[in-house]
């Protein structure tokens, strides 16, 4: 009897064979990360007011989930991995966002 | 074959010959659990990684809103060409890294090493580049402490900057701190990264991560990533926001 190497898919998908992400993945995303290095240069040139902070960290945000979905494995892990990061995230804008309301909404100066 | 009655027969026998690679530790059922649990270990080592750098992203975020002149002042210092060859250097590392786990993968040891070291080289470049900005901070005296000199924010020579009065100019020592604080918490990273980057190519030139066993290749490659991740955020928010237009 050999090892069922291929048997991925009919088991039990904790158990799912290892996803190798190839080298046409990698370029792909190496070359949209460059692309959108220059283009968040190019932008900051530009008098865009209040929205060059917003435009400079969304593009930040693309190139950061293209790094963790796709040179850190996260589009291709398991469920488990998948939540962990998503919780952590969600753990941090939660932190954020208390802080940010509670610095807006004090009567500075008056106290 | 695929049947799941076949596949537990065959975990049995397993366990009675004991024919597993020497790799699997005994706590774990399969090697493929065994991987997703260091994975997990990773991620969650690198969420502790997210709240530290995050609560200096958070203490800039409110000092840019209270000092906001004197944050564009600093911003304005810095030189934008240098910040974004960095960080294209930095996304070419780990492009290099992303291919050493891949390499490790198909168990390639000549172009895991290969990889390895250009990722070294790519990471003392930007360490490098990173040096000659500190230096200039250093020549100009915009290092916070008794030599920073309020001067050039007072009477700036840019036509296109705006004088800051005094108590204002005192608070680009703000910026300055929160720069060299943020940076140098990155360049620290950078740094232990290649010290074990070396450690890495010693033992890949040894023959390890080569025969099937990469858990250490492949963390390593999150925390690498990682660190180009603060790097992504550190450079918009540092460099590219707050330009005189």
């Amino acid at each position: 009897m050999s090892h069922p190497e291929s048997q991925h898919g009919s088991m039990d998908l904790e158990h799912q064979e290892h996803h190798v992400v190839g080298p046409k993945v990698y370029l792909l995303i190496f070359f949209t990360l460059l692309v959108c290095t220059g283009l968040t240069t190019w932008v900051a040139f530009i008098d865009l007011g209040v929205l060059n902070p917003v435009i400079a960290l969304a593009i930040a945000c693309f190139k950061a989930g293209l790094v963790v979905l796709f040179f850190m494995h996260i589009h291709y892990s398991s469920k488990l991995l998948k939540l962990t990061v998503a919780s952590g995230l969600f753990m941090f804008l939660v932190l954020i966002t208390m802080t940010l309301s509670d610095y807006i909404s004090r009567a500075w100066g008056l106290w | 074959m695929d049947s799941p009655a076949i596949a537990t027969v065959n975990g049995e026998m397993q366990a009675e010959a004991h024919a597993h690679p020497a790799y699997l530790r005994h706590h774990f059922e399969t090697v493929e659990q065994q991987r997703e649990a260091a994975s997990f270990g990773m991620w969650l080592f690198l969420l502790t990684e997210v709240m530290f750098f995050g609560g200096m992203f958070m203490a800039y975020l409110i000092y840019r809103n209270w000092y906001h002149a004197a944050f564009v002042a600093g911003s304005n210092t810095l030189n934008i060409w240098l910040g974004t060859i960095n960080t294209a250097v930095l996304i070419c590392s780990s492009f290099t890294m992303a291919m050493a786990v891949y390499s490790a993968e198909k168990r390639r040891r000549k172009s895991l090493v290969t990889y390895l070291i250009l990722t070294i080289v790519l990471g003392l470049a930007f360490l490098g580049i990173k040096a000659v900005e500190y230096a200039e901070k250093f020549e100009l005296h915009q290092v916070p402490g008794a030599s920073f000199s309020i001067e050039q924010f007072v009477h700036p020579t840019d036509p296109k900057a705006v004088a800051l009065a005094p108590d204002m100019a005192e608070k680009t020592q703000v910026y300055f701190s929160l720069y060299f604080a943020m940076t140098g918490m990155h360049a620290l990273h950078m740094i232990i990264g290649i010290s074990i980057l070396l450690i890495l190519v010693v033992r890949a030139l040894g023959g390890a991560y080569t025969e099937g066993h990469m858990s250490t290749i492949e963390n390593f490659g999150l925390y690498w990533h990682f660190v180009d991740i603060v790097w992504i955020f550190l450079f918009p928010l540092l460099y590219l926001i707050s330009r005189y237009r």
